[in-house]
């Protein structure tokens, strides 16, 4: 088994938090894990790109090569169709559907979900508003794990347990937005 | 603590602990930072090893010869600029008797996420004749160090070890190995060893050209140079390059012959090995074509080869799993063929609130009421003004060169000439050109853009706190009424204007310290304090 994925948003959306999340399922079920991460002048608002690559062998490197991407998840509309090149043939692109506008030419976001839509496998989800819903507006990312959760080849249990470990030190409320959140976007 | 997730920064920095060092200096820079937060978060559980951040890379080398002059193990961590500073330091002690182990831990920075240049810090390995190691995954960057301090204080010499942005910012699970102790403190035996006089340095470096006679050696016989027969293609990969090929292997329709470098001086015997079985050498190096300029000098055989001096990899930016397929002889991989969008960038900005926005809007302001001016700048968060929509900062060069070309510029004739510097790097490389300004009472607004922290990299502690800058500026002998302090808040930007008027106009050293927290910092402090 092998599952690459390309996690991206903005610098500060959190996408750090979701390959830690993802990662640490994956350790628990005794994947092998390598993770790529953005830090310092690269992060400040700007554009912000992850590798992450789950296995059962030995895994040769830190990138994953284009067309090679069994998943791109965004946190956002226009960074989700910027790495479209590492996608699979058959690879799914799941997005948070709004968007983090932060330049003066953010594109239309109708031309945005058009785009996204017309690949084979995406899906565009409400990831603010469940995250309210949730009453974290802070864990629209965790939602997206939530979305992404029936496509990853990781148990719901292993996501919950990494989840519980990763926000263990801020507290029993926040542990609980955050599988809320989760659940959320699971059954969106 | 087996099974650890960790960056190539941080097993680094477990191996550095558990190769028994006692202490560790470095100046932050992406991406070499997260070495000393992780020894500083092992300092803080368990006591030790010291772990310092240092006003800039020459102290903190210098600090580290300190340590090893006392027989203890020491790490020196620092980002491939990094090295331009403290290189004084670290190519005289290459001549030194090396006591206590000392492993500098250097990470370039290919492809430029977050640095001003792509140099490659083998050759300053070379320069000074010291050993360097390359690992190629957090488990090697762990195991390595355990190396790297046993040859350092085999042959006495310091050792470098070579991280890339890749491997420092990359995650994976590693197994950790039996900690050794430390070193107990003991003087070296012959200072003589350690007083680079003209006399005692020839000896010196006598001696450290029969050292660099092992260091070859070792690199002939060290596993972590292996060479492996196949084809009559000849392959040699150092760094990532390695993990490109093997995500590539597969689809190859035969396997090369194949020699990996991971320690350096390079094994030229092997090299020639490699070439008498093959018709062609192809080369995957991570960085400068640093072993291929030196190939044609070993070879003396007509042989293809074949690499980025030859246009066969591209000689600019990172390597990665696709741009070394056409050398290895693969076409590209498919991708999904949909009508792509064309998307606008979105480049890295200062943070919403920060306070070098506001500091650059009303110099932005005063620039545009003046007939000529210049405003030089320094490595930082605040060189994110350069970019829109502020675009105040015209130079950008390396850290602290805003107050010195301000002062060519100024004495060249320009008028209306500001340098706008960050406390951290006021700190690590201003101060000197400060006294130079002084001294010849060179006219420079100098803007010192305080925000009590190291932001770039992630908020380190800058060495010196906001009040105690007006006393050294005021000690190197900036005149009183021409030190003004002011708070950049949009509040405050009539009056900010008037104080940056007024010290343009003055004919003589100007220090304006614009003070205001980093944003993110307060953040992080509040978390902290929850």
């Amino acid at each position: 088994m092998k599952y690459d994925i390309i996690l991206c948003g903005v610098g500060g959306q959190g996408v750090l938090s979701v390959a830690a999340a993802i990662a640490t399922a994956s350790s628990i079920e005794g994947l092998k894990v390598r993770q790529s991460e953005v830090h310092g002048m690269a992060q400040r608002g700007g554009a912000v790109l992850s590798h992450l690559r789950i296995s059962d062998a030995e895994i040769p490197g830190d990138l994953v090569p284009k067309g090679s991407a069994d998943l791109i998840l965004s946190m956002e509309p226009l960074e989700s169709l910027r790495y479209l090149d590492y996608l699979k043939p058959n690879g799914s692109l799941i997005t948070g559907g709004d968007p983090y506008d932060n330049i003066p030419n953010y594109p239309e976001i109708e031309g945005l979900h058009e785009s996204i839509d017309r690949l084979p496998k995406s899906r565009i989800i409400p990831a603010k508003e469940l995250a309210r819903q949730a009453k974290n507006p802070k864990a629209s990312n965790m939602v997206l794990v939530g979305a992404a959760s029936s496509t990853l080849p990781l148990k719901m249990e292993s996501l919950k347990k990494a989840i519980e470990l990763l926000f263990q030190r801020k507290g029993k409320e926040i542990i609980e937005k955050n599988l809320h959140a989760l659940d959320l976007g699971a059954n969106s | 603590m087996n099974n650890l997730a960790l960056l190539g920064d941080e097993a680094l920095a477990l191996g550095a602990v558990d190769a028994g060092i006692s202490a560790a200096y470095g100046y932050p820079g992406t991406p070499s930072t997260e070495i000393m937060e992780y020894l500083q978060r092992i300092e803080q559980q368990k006591g030790k090893p010291l772990a310092r951040w240092s006003a800039n890379e020459k102290a903190a080398y210098e600090e580290a010869l300190g340590t090893s002059v006392f027989g203890k193990r020491v790490l020196v961590t620092m980002k491939h600029v990094g090295l331009n500073v403290a290189a004084d330091a670290f190519v005289n002690s290459s001549l030194l008797d090396i006591q206590g182990g000392l492993v500098l831990a250097i990470a370039d920075d290919p492809g430029m996420h977050s640095s001003q240049n792509e140099q490659d810090s083998r050759f300053y390995s070379e320069f000074a004749h010291v050993p360097c190691f390359e690992p190629t995954s957090q488990q090697e960057a762990y195991d390595m160090m355990a190396q790297a301090f046993d040859l350092s204080e085999e042959l006495h010499v310091p050792v470098m070890v070579r991280l890339v942005t890749r491997l420092s910012h990359s995650r994976a699970a590693i197994e950790v190995k039996p900690a050794r102790t430390e070193n107990p403190g003991k003087k070296a035996p012959d200072m003589k060893q350690w007083m680079l006089l003209p006399a005692m340095a020839r000896k010196q470096w006598h001696q450290l050209l029969q050292k660099e006679k092992k260091m070859a050696a070792y690199g002939e016989t060290t596993p972590w140079n292996p060479l492996t027969r196949g084809s009559r293609t000849g392959l040699i990969t150092t760094g990532l390059g390695l993990n490109y090929y093997k995500e590539n292997m597969a689809e190859m329709e035969e396997i090369p012959s194949h020699l990996h470098i991971g320690y350096y001086p390079f094994p030229e015997n092997k090299i020639r090995e490699l070439a008498s079985n093959c018709d062609e050498i192809l080369l995957l190096e991570e960085g400068d074509a640093f072993v291929e300029k030196r190939l044609r000098a070993i070879l003396t055989q007509n042989i293809t080869i074949k690499g980025k001096l030859s246009g066969d990899l591209p000689r600019e930016g990172e390597l990665n799993p696709d741009n070394v397929r056409g050398i290895l002889g693969l076409a590209p991989r498919e991708t999904l063929s949909v009508e792509k969008m064309e998307l606008p960038g979105r480049p890295p900005q200062l943070c919403k609130g920060c306070p070098h926005t506001d500091t650059y809007l009303f110099i932005k302001e005063v620039v545009a009421e003046r007939k000529e001016s210049l405003v030089t700048s320094d490595i930082g968060c605040y060189a994110l003004g350069a970019l829109p929509p502020l675009m105040v900062p015209e130079t950008i060069v390396c850290m602290g060169a805003s107050i010195t070309m301000a002062k060519g510029a100024a004495e060249a004739g320009m008028e209306n000439v500001m340098a706008v510097i960050g406390d951290s790097t006021f700190l690590h490389s201003g101060l000197t050109g400060l006294v130079d300004c002084v001294s010849d009472n060179a006219p420079v607004t100098i803007i010192i853009v305080d925000n009590s922290t190291v932001g770039m990299t992630g908020g380190q502690e800058t060495r010196l706190e906001s009040h105690r800058f007006p006393p050294v500026v005021e000690g190197l002998g900036v005149l009183k009424e021409h030190i003004r302090l002011l708070n950049p808040l949009s509040k405050y930007h009539e009056e900010n204007k008037k104080v940056l008027r007024e010290e343009l106009d003055f004919q003589g050293v100007s220090v304006i310290i614009a003070v205001r927290e980093c944003i993110e910092w307060l953040r992080k402090q509040k978390k902290g304090a929850k």
